[in-house]
């Protein structure tokens, strides 16, 4: 079977893509185009370490074909910073060590960076509800809340 | 006072001058961790590289009559296949690798089944091909033809009498005479005093018997690796485990090969908790790579990682143990059956050493059972066994302080173990921290704070030994004064934030001056694994004296430059300075570092050391919950973990530690376990199923870090990934019970079990 052509926008970038019709989004990011920051953890939509943004909303790219990305903006943790400049969500992590081996860390990025574009001035029970389709072994979340918290009150200006 | 009194004195008074310990610096490997940059196991791309799967038994407990490969072979694009037959047939030959006993025999027959499968996900055969999906297509046409036989899915269920044999011919070790072959692989047992003494001079006793399950480490990265092998039969391994010396010596042996022949590069961990101090998929990458003559890249899927890969044991203990009126305890009694899974080795006798510990008790007896079961072999998790134990014990002195009416903290503290006191297996404590511990505890706000209906308090401690090993560091000048510090231990959790704050610590100048790096197994000296809380403590050992023969070597080439004695020259503020002279004008590391190669060349420094004197671990913690009696859910509304952690070398990786380690044990405590149906197959293979606990489940963990400098180490560290784990079983399950009244000891207390137990007791 021949592949699909797809032609889609990553991080502000047009981009076109060959894949096969079962290859999930997540599997064209990391094999096809290089873009391993995102994770597979569970390959079901559990786990949130494949987190990325589709037309503005948040989803699971393991549960995400990669022909859905036709004329879609898409995007990853890739695009979070500027250059060298980090996002105030990436400094807080590295700030208030809101990681310990890493491998979830891009996928809570994307999916608290989210959070606070949708909601600016979360309490600590929206933040926990919101993050919870992220799952990390390590942390117990404690300072990933934290983390995520005070880089929304720098955001805010507050 | 004391020599090591005066030496920990010292330490305690230095604590807070130090310039570099201490302090909370941002981690070296930060930035690419939070831009997605980090490579980690699956992330390793090599140009013609094909992928590899593993054909997995979907029966708990089958002799394998025949596998037929043909079929597969031959579908267009299959580069190789492998079954048991392409790997050497080795022989019971056992080693010690860091905490378990390690059996390259079984080893062998866990990584590729051989004549039998022995549990559900047990692998049969391996085949790579140049897409995924052929791989997979591939997958189907691998006929095995397997005898049925039944499974043996419980610890009590192998040791009933005529149980199917999961192997012939085993023999329980520790026995006399040697018993029948059985499904039981060892027995263990140690003893203090005499027991039944112990219990006729105590005024109450209690007993109860407990339960655990299967647990997984859930780490979020599944196993990875690539592999390669030249025309000249030097394989290159890239992948991530807990030891890259680990995996190298482990794939030789295996695959037959010399260790010279075999280069293992370390990815970024994603996570392991004793889980990657194993292997799985290197051998079959390897024996594929060379079948093919193209690298393999080898990616397990969730439910590889569930059905296969090593979880630690379900247990069964039973607990008596007996007290005098004033809460002295006279004898502890504790017997338990752990299920090794397939293949022996359980951590029973780390359970066995760890469960009475923290406690000084004149009469002791502890047994213990490893038993095979048709269920993945279990690997390490974090404090391996001693949960389990601790679960039991610390559950059951909280019964006996409720029995005794007194303050289950204060039955804790006047039972403490101290300098001094016997353990039950062999050594005497030297100076440790339990007692701090629980003074913490008492002194927390957390311990007094008022309850509300359907809620209720429970604490619990833990010891963990931590250990030391063998380690290897070397300490590089650059040309500008800059410093890289290199080890051979991958970096699970921060460590090369340690690793470099020793260094500038010594070498007295900035942290961001000092890069760490995590080499591979042929560019720096053998390291153990990182595992057994050892890393900051043993391979920080290598670091400091690598840095401390830095220093040397900087006042030799001040000296040098000044042309004084090398007597003559200090270290001070990251300058050397002539002694007693404002003659010259003190020396930046910097200064020396550009001069290096007009007074002798390049400076390094190395140490290889086997690391001494681990300083043991104790942790005390408070738990509030508030039970749901319509559904039987849990909340947790507030959690504290106090640990004795020696010196904190960067804090918040300290508290990370506990909070994560905590918040596992929360998960062990009331969700998480292994569901098999009756014919052993794993039904909850996603974590769907298999529930970790998630941010919306918790409330924040407040930590204490109580800091008794441990003698052993230049810095005083103790190991502490390991202690969090061992209290939270009891400390939850404690709060639970004085939340509902009724006292659980079956784990999880997820609610259709907890809902079952109160509808039970109200109709009784």
């Amino acid at each position: 079977m021949s592949k699909h052509h797809i032609t889609t926008t990553i991080n502000g970038d047009p981009t076109e893509f060959l894949c096969e019709t079962q290859q999930t989004l997540l599997d064209v990011l990391r094999d096809e185009l290089n873009l391993t920051g995102s994770k597979e953890g569970c390959g079901s939509g559990d786990c949130g370490a494949c987190s990325i943004m589709l037309d503005g909303r948040l989803v699971c790219s393991c549960l995400v074909l990669g022909v859905e990305a036709q004329d879609t903006d898409i995007r990853t943790i890739e695009g979070v910073a500027t250059g060298e400049q980090l996002h105030p969500i990436q400094r807080h992590f590295l700030e208030e060590a809101a990681l310990q081996c890493g491998i979830c860390t891009p996928g809570f990025i994307v999916a608290a960076k989210a959070l606070l574009e949708h909601n600016p001035n979360p309490t600590e029970t929206e933040a926990r509800y919101w993050l919870a389709g992220n799952l990390c072994r390590c942390t117990g979340y404690d300072k990933i809340i934290k983390a995520v918290l005070s880089a929304a009150a720098e955001m805010r200006g507050a | 006072m004391g020599n090591e009194e005066q030496q920990l004195k010292a330490l305690g008074e230095g604590a807070a001058k130090y310039r570099v310990i201490g302090t909370r610096p941002i981690r070296p490997d930060g930035v690419d961790k939070v831009t997605g940059r980090a490579n980690f196991g699956a992330d390793i791309q090599l140009a013609d590289m094909i992928f590899g799967r593993v054909v997995r038994s979907p029966h708990a407990h089958a002799r394998i009559k025949s596998i037929n490969t043909a079929k597969a072979a031959a579908l267009p694009g299959v580069k190789a296949v492998v079954t048991a037959a392409d790997f050497p047939e080795l022989g019971p030959g056992d080693i010690a690798a860091g905490e378990v006993v390690v059996s390259f025999h079984d080893m062998s027959l866990n990584v590729i089944a051989r004549r039998k499968a022995l549990y559900d996900g047990h692998a049969i055969a391996a085949v790579a091909a140049t897409s995924a999906e052929i791989a997979a297509q591939a997958m189907a046409l691998i006929e095995v033809e397997y005898e049925l036989l039944p499974p043996v899915m419980t610890a009590a269920a192998a040791m009933a009498p005529n149980a199917t044999l999961l192997h012939e011919g085993l023999i329980t070790k520790g026995v006399t005479p040697a018993p029948a072959q059985s499904n039981v692989a060892a027995r263990t047992e140690f003893k203090l005093g005499d027991l039944e003494q112990g219990f006729a001079e105590a005024d109450v006793i209690v007993e109860h018997e407990f339960t655990t399950q299967t647990v997984h480490q859930g780490y979020i990265e599944p196993h990875a690796c690539v592999a390669s092998i030249g025309a000249d039969g030097m394989a290159t391994v890239w992948c991530s485990s807990q030891g890259q010396f680990m995996v190298r010596a482990y794939v030789a042996k295996l695959c037959g090969m010399e260790i010279s022949k075999v280069k293992v590069l370390p990815a970024e961990i994603g996570g392991g908790f004793g889980g990657k101090t194993v292997i799985y998929l290197e051998p079959l990458a390897v024996a594929l790579a060379k079948k093919s003559g193209r690298p393999v890249k080898m990616v397990m899927t969730r439910d590889e990682v569930l059905r296969a890969t090593g979880p630690t044991s379900g247990g069964h203990a039973r607990a008596r143990i007996g007290a005098k009126r004033d809460g002295t305890i006279t004898a502890g009694d504790l017997e338990m059956e752990y299920e090794a899974g397939a293949f022996p080795g359980s951590p029973v006798m780390l359970g066995c050493m760890t469960g009475l510990a923290p406690y000084n008790i004149k009469n002791i007896r502890v047994v213990g059972y490893d038993v095979v079961v048709n269920r993945p072999k279990a690997a390490a998790y974090r404090a391996p066994g001693a949960p389990i134990a601790a679960f039991a014990v610390e559950c059951a002195l909280d019964a006996l302080a409720n029995k005794l009416g007194m303050d289950p903290l204060e039955l804790r503290l006047k039972n403490a173990a101290k300098e001094g006191t016997q353990a039950p297996y062999g050594p005497k404590f030297p100076r440790i921290g339990f007692e701090e511990t629980l003074l913490a505890a008492k002194a927390h706000p957390h311990y007094s704070a008022p309850l509300g209906p359907n809620q209720g308090r429970g604490l619990a401690s833990g010891f963990w030994f931590n250990i030391g090993g063998n380690s290897s560091a070397s300490v590089a000048l650059n040309e500008d004064g800059t410093v890289i510090v290199v080890t051979g231990n991958p970096d699970i959790g921060g460590s090369r934030a340690s690793m470099a704050m020793m260094t500038a610590e010594v070498l007295e100048i900035d942290v961001a001056r000092v890069k760490p790096l995590v080499a591979d197994t042929e560019s720096v000296p053998y390291s153990d694994l990182t595992g057994g809380s050892r890393v900051t403590f043993a391979t920080g050992k290598a670091v400091v004296e690598a840095a401390q023969d830095v220093v040397r070597q900087l006042k030799e080439r001040a000296a040098k430059m000044w042309e004084i004695d090398p007597d003559q020259v200090e270290w001070k503020d990251g300058h050397a300075v002539a002694i007693e002279t404002d003659k010259y004008k003190p020396l930046s590391i910097a200064d020396i570092a550009r001069k290096a190669g007009k007074t002798g060349g390049p400076i390094s420094g190395k140490a290889n050391i086997n690391a001494q004197g681990a300083g043991a671990g104790f942790g005390t913690h408070i738990c509030d919950v508030e039970v749901d009696p319509e559904t039987g859910h849990v909340t947790v509304l507030r959690y504290t973990a106090i640990q004795d952690v020696g010196t904190a070398i960067h804090p918040a990786y300290v508290e990370g530690q506990l909070q994560g380690g905590a918040v596992q044990g929360i998960g062990w405590a009331l969700n998480e376990e292994y569901v098999y149906d009756k014919l052993g197959r794993l039904q909850n293979t996603g974590f769907l199923d298999y529930r970790m606990p998630v941010a919306s489940d918790l409330p924040m963990i407040d930590t204490v870090l109580v800091e008794v400098p441990n003698p052993g180490h230049p810095y005083g560290v103790r190991g502490v990934g390991e202690v969090p784990i061992v209290p939270p079983l009891a400390t939850v399950a404690n709060a639970v019970s004085a939340a509902i009244g009724i006292r659980m000891t079956d784990l999880p207390m997820s609610p259709p079990r907890l809902l079952a137990a109160i509808t039970a007791a109200k109709q009784k």
